[in-house]
């Protein structure tokens, strides 16, 4: 049985030249030959690649989707955020545990179905949405999750139920997934058409410091929410010392409601890797990389396709359209579930195989990232512009969107509105425009950036979305008539202590902290002295976390406390003789009444 | 005139802290001419007599007797004291809080080694207080105006804080009085 | 002359030399900045934040980052030592920390840098985590309930022993410590001698039949606040 465990692993490791800098896809493929990682299973590959086994382990239990216990032969991972809930997660949630007579978090004793819930899949256009594997299920109903446990229970699968594939290459065979792209407004320039090759021919027509020059005059800035000048992170990453350079694209879309990146990976990717290609160009790297998050893993045969077509088309591997020394390639690595990999400097140690901590700034990765080497980090959304500036021109996109944001951006819509999905809409739209082209009039609510954003209230809906005023990488929820903002912020708060990868103390503990005072407020146990506290307590781990991640997760509850505090008003009071409400009585002795078998004679409340 | 009243208990406690109130010595004198005390196991007064101007709590909660007794405190005094580490953080007694409850029981009264107990029952009479699911600090429960770390905090600290809250007078407490041990 | 680089820490100008980190520079000139993930022979890892300091007006971790000519950096302003308490009390409440019967005690950083910023008692609600004892080893034990994850031993271990005996595991509220073996700490490398033993600020990893060796008021933090012996060194005085 070892024997036979270790000559797998044996095998996978050397399938990646026993390289520890690809933990990440070794322990995926254990994972998936074996249904869990385990210690054994750590020690054969720390022998393998020769690093310790508590590095493997430490690597393994990062990870949402890596387990050291051995998993069913489905998992099925149902989305549980809160859009997702709005539209009746929990009931599926429910008929799951029915069918398959466990509860979430577990497995059935005959090893065939795990339960697990897992943050925003990039779905939220076509809730609940669920994983079955690495497939993807969309607008779950009670009946559909009912089907597919009858499916699972007697197949083992779900093939059998045919489910009907979604539009344009959701149908391709090689995607082959009931995922619908929602793309409902299209501008001129992400899903416009595009001649593969145009973009870079216009690229190597000159130097790479003037393609630079060219992305700078474009004010191109990051798309994915930062909104860092694209121009000037290359000409850092070109001007740092070294011949090996990378240029990595950020596709690890985790943000709560943003999708719109699974729509450029369906319907565009081949912009995607042209504008990479250009970036290699610019500023002399040889290699690229893909970093994909886990829950797209149903994409990446077709993406592989795409890359391979341009490989054979001489728009990627040696001396590209002919030119002489460009020789560039793309790989794509995997994730496996942790939404801080979307931050650069996490992505950045998640593809070298390790945990996705996020690194110490400075050096900065330009400076010193994959691998040690230059790296510059940029979202598949901005790439896509980039290969369109390259064959556009740059004045033709910095005449578009507003003063501080040129261009165009995609917006990735959902909740309560009659036309949720991807929009492409010039940067500056109020946030009024947008609710009225996806029919959303009666908003009270509108979640602008994704859980790190910010809870807009209609006094703000005349706002413009645009890196000034309403920063987002794409994620835009909107909330009807009867939605509790409270929850909301307790589900993104949720949603930090789970992903916080735990390194820093304030947003290890802090988060946690925030989230059970903020459950007191909720269960209508809180003061008004709590909500000072919770506001100190959120600066706190604003101004001195260590990363993009900790500095914004108190937004849920800070901005709510800004735009919406009436809502806590309402909920708090004055705690009554000194008395704190969150301490009740007759909790704390339940457990005692239970074991002793009489009730307390003392009770007063 | 009237002097101020005080009033003292130990809760989940060891009364060391009270052992370290009496430490003050003959300075115990000069505290009865600036106070008196209410209840309080120095007095063996029982029940509140009279409003107090601060409460002396030791110890944190670890039975619903604990609960009671503290919530009394918050509506007789006006200042409430935590006074050494059980009463802030739930200290030695607290250390059951990683353990659940029933095992605690069983291992009191029917695995311990030491335990004899033919019969096998968790003693339930009704004089004993039921214990709560884990030990609380006394800010748990009720506000606490201020806390004197310890375990005990010295006579010193106490003596001073003691001082300078009946006179008025802002605490600045030298380095070596704060210590958490 | 010309490479020293000048800068304030709370209006005192300060000389440093290129490379350094702003922790390094306040070192070198007898200002203490609270710190405890920090150590003066381990690479610096920035994840207590204890020693935030705003730098031009943006919080920054002093251990991580390098000095720069002219740069403003404020210490010992209200705002940043509210942060650094209230970081320091997430601590205390984040594990289980009794101080009355810890064999560090008064040699505890975590212990002396909360005297030194005045904490009484933590103003957060306590977590009371249920974690883990290895006492496996026959000179050494980890207690999980006083570890504060600064990750001096994983340092140590790698950049002073050699060795690889510590490491994290989990994310989030449930990071913690783990060993280089299937389970226990008996069955690493890991030798009473090695630094990622004496390197650990708390009592989180200890030496076996040690225990309260040094009599109370003799202890390293009893009768002098921590970052004293920084302080004595002061240059502008």
């Amino acid at each position: 049985m070892n024997e036979n465990l270790e000559a797998v692993i044996r095998e996978i490791c050397q399938k990646y030249a026993n390289d520890s800098a690809r933990m990440m896809d070794i322990v995926r493929d254990v994972q998936a030959s074996m249904g869990g990682v385990s210690k054994v299973a750590m020690k054969a590959i720390a022998a393998a690649v020769g690093v310790a086994q508590v590095e493997v382990e430490s690597v393994v239990s990062f990870y949402a989707h890596l387990s050291s216990e051995s998993k069913g032969k489905v998992v099925i991972r149902l989305c549980n955020d809160f859009i997702d809930r709005m539209f009746g997660a929990n009931r599926v949630a429910e008929t799951f545990e029915k069918e398959f007579g466990i509860k979430f978090g577990e497995t059935t004793d005959d090893g065939l179905v795990s339960l697990e819930y897992t943050p925003c899949i990039g779905m939220c256009d076509q809730p609940p949405a669920a994983l079955i594997n690495d497939r993807i299920v969309t607008w779950l109903s009670t009946d559909m999750a009912s089907r597919i446990a009858k499916a699972i229970k007697e197949e083992g699968n779900i093939d059998k139920l045919n489910l009907p594939n979604g539009d344009g290459n959701n149908s391709h065979p090689l995607v082959n997934s009931m995922v619908h792209n929602n793309l409902r407004e299209k501008g001129d320039m992400i899903f416009a058409n595009f001649v593969p090759g145009a973009a870079l021919k216009n690229a190597i027509a000159e130097t790479p410091v003037e393609c630079i020059k060219n992305v700078k005059a474009s004010r191109l800035r990051g798309r994915g929410g930062a909104g860092f000048p694209t121009g000037m992170k290359w000409e850092f990453t070109r001007g740092a010392d070294g011949d090996e350079k990378y240029v990595l694209c950020n596709a690890d879309e985790g943000e709560p409601g943003t999708f719109k990146d699974r729509v450029i990976l369906t319907e565009a990717p081949e912009l995607m890797f042209e504008g990479m290609t250009v970036a290699g160009y610019a500023i002399g790297a040889q290699s690229g990389v893909v970093y994909l998050r886990g829950e797209y893993q149903y994409l990446t045969d077709f993406l592989n396709d795409v890359l391979q077509k341009r490989r054979d088309a001489g728009l990627l591997g040696k001396n590209i359209l002919g030119k002489e020394g460009f020789n560039f390639d793309i790989r794509i690595q995997m994730g496996a579930g942790a939404y801080i990999c979307g931050e650069e400097t996490a992505l950045i140690s998640s593809c070298e195989g390790l945990r996705g901590d996020p690194k110490n700034r400075p050096p900065f990765p330009a400076q010193k990232g994959y691998l040690g080497k230059p790296t510059s980090v940029n979202n598949v959304e901005t790439f896509c512009a980039v290969a369109k500036i390259m064959e556009k021109g740059a004045p033709w996109f910095a005449q578009k969107g507003s003063t501080g944001s040129a261009g165009l951006k995609l917006f990735s819509v959902s909740g309560d509105c009659k036309k949720p999905g991807v929009y492409e809409l010039p940067f500056g739209t109020t946030v009024k425009e947008l609710l009225q082209k996806v029919g959303a009039e009666d908003a009270i609510a509108v979640q602008v950036g994704g859980a790190c954003g910010i809870t807009v209230a209609p006094n703000d809906f005349d706002k413009e979305i645009c890196y000034d005023h309403l920063a987002t990488g794409g994620s835009v929820m909107v909330f009807g008539p009867g939605r509790d903002l409270l929850e909301l912020a307790h589900s993104f708060m949720e949603f930090f202590e789970e992903e916080s990868c735990g390194y820093c103390t304030p947003c290890r503990v802090g988060n946690t902290l925030l989230k059970r005072r903020l459950e007191y407020i909720i269960e209508g146990k809180g003061t008004p002295e709590d909500l000072i506290y919770m506001e100190t307590l959120g600066n706190t781990i604003k101004h001195t976390s260590r990363c993009g991640l900790g500095q914004t997760s108190a937004n849920p509850v800070l901005t709510t406390l800004q735009n919406f505090r009436s809502l806590y008003e309402s909920k708090v009071k004055p705690s009554v003789d000194g008395l704190q409400p969150s301490f009740s009585l007759d909790k704390a002795v339940g457990l005692s009444e239970e074991i002793v078998g009489r009730k307390s004679i003392h009770h007063h409340d | 005139m009237t002097k101020p009243k005080v009033a003292t208990t130990s809760l989940a406690g060891c009364f060391g802290c009270h052992m370290s109130i009496l430490d003050i010595d003959d300075r115990i004198l000069k505290l009865v001419e600036l106070i008196d005390f209410n209840k309080s196991p120095v007095t063996d007064i029982k029940k509140f007599s009279e409003r107090c101007l601060v409460g002396l709590v030791e110890g944190g909660c670890c039975n619903e007797e604990n609960v009671h007794v503290l919530q009394d405190f918050r509506k007789n005094c006006d200042v409430l004291i935590s006074v050494g580490d059980c009463a802030i953080m739930g200290g030695i007694p607290a250390m059951r809080n990683g353990i659940s409850l029933k095992e605690c029981f069983q291992e009191a009264y029917q695995d311990g080694v030491t335990v004899y107990n033919p019969s096998g029952k968790i003693p339930s009479d009704k004089e004993l207080p039921l214990l709560l699911d884990k030990v609380y600090p006394c800010s748990a429960i009720v506000k606490m105006d201020y806390h004197m770390p310890g375990c005990p905090p010295s006579a010193d600290t106490i003596w001073e804080t003691l001082v300078a809250l009946l006179t008025n007078k802002p605490l600045d407490l030298p380095y070596e009085l704060i210590k958490y041990d | 002359m010309s490479d020293k680089i000048k800068f304030t820490i709370d209006d005192v100008e300060i000389e440093a030399e290129a490379g350094q980190t702003i922790l390094q520079a306040a070192d070198a000139a007898g200002v203490y900045i609270p710190r405890l993930c920090a150590n003066k022979n381990l690479t610096p890892h920035g994840s207590c934040r204890v020693c935030t300091v705003k730098v031009n007006g943006r919080s920054q971790a002093a251990c991580t980052q390098p000095v720069a000519p002219g740069i403003n950096v404020e210490s010992e302003s209200e705002e940043i030592k509210a942060y650094r308490k209230s970081l320091v009390e997430m601590l205390f409440v984040e594990g289980n920390h009794y101080c009355m019967f810890c064999e560090k005690s008064g040699n505890c950083e975590l212990q002396a840098v909360a005297y030194r910023l005045g904490i009484d008692a933590p103003k957060h609600e306590y977590l009371f985590p249920s974690r883990d004892v290895d006492a496996s080893h026959p000179e050494i034990f980890i207690d999980r309930n006083r570890c504060i994850l600064c990750g001096r031993c994983v340092r140590a271990s790698k950049e002073l022993d050699g060795k690889n005996v510590f490491q994290f595991v989990g994310r989030g509220i449930h990071k913690k410590v783990a060993v280089n073996s299937d389970a226990k700490l008996s069955d690493t490398e890991l030798a009473g001698v090695d630094m990622a033993v004496s390197s650990c600020p708390v009592g989180a990893i200890l030496r076996k039949r040690v225990g309260f060796a040094i009599p109370v008021g003799q202890r390293l933090y009893d009768a002098k606040p921590i970052g004293s012996d920084i302080e004595a060194s002061r240059t502008d005085k």
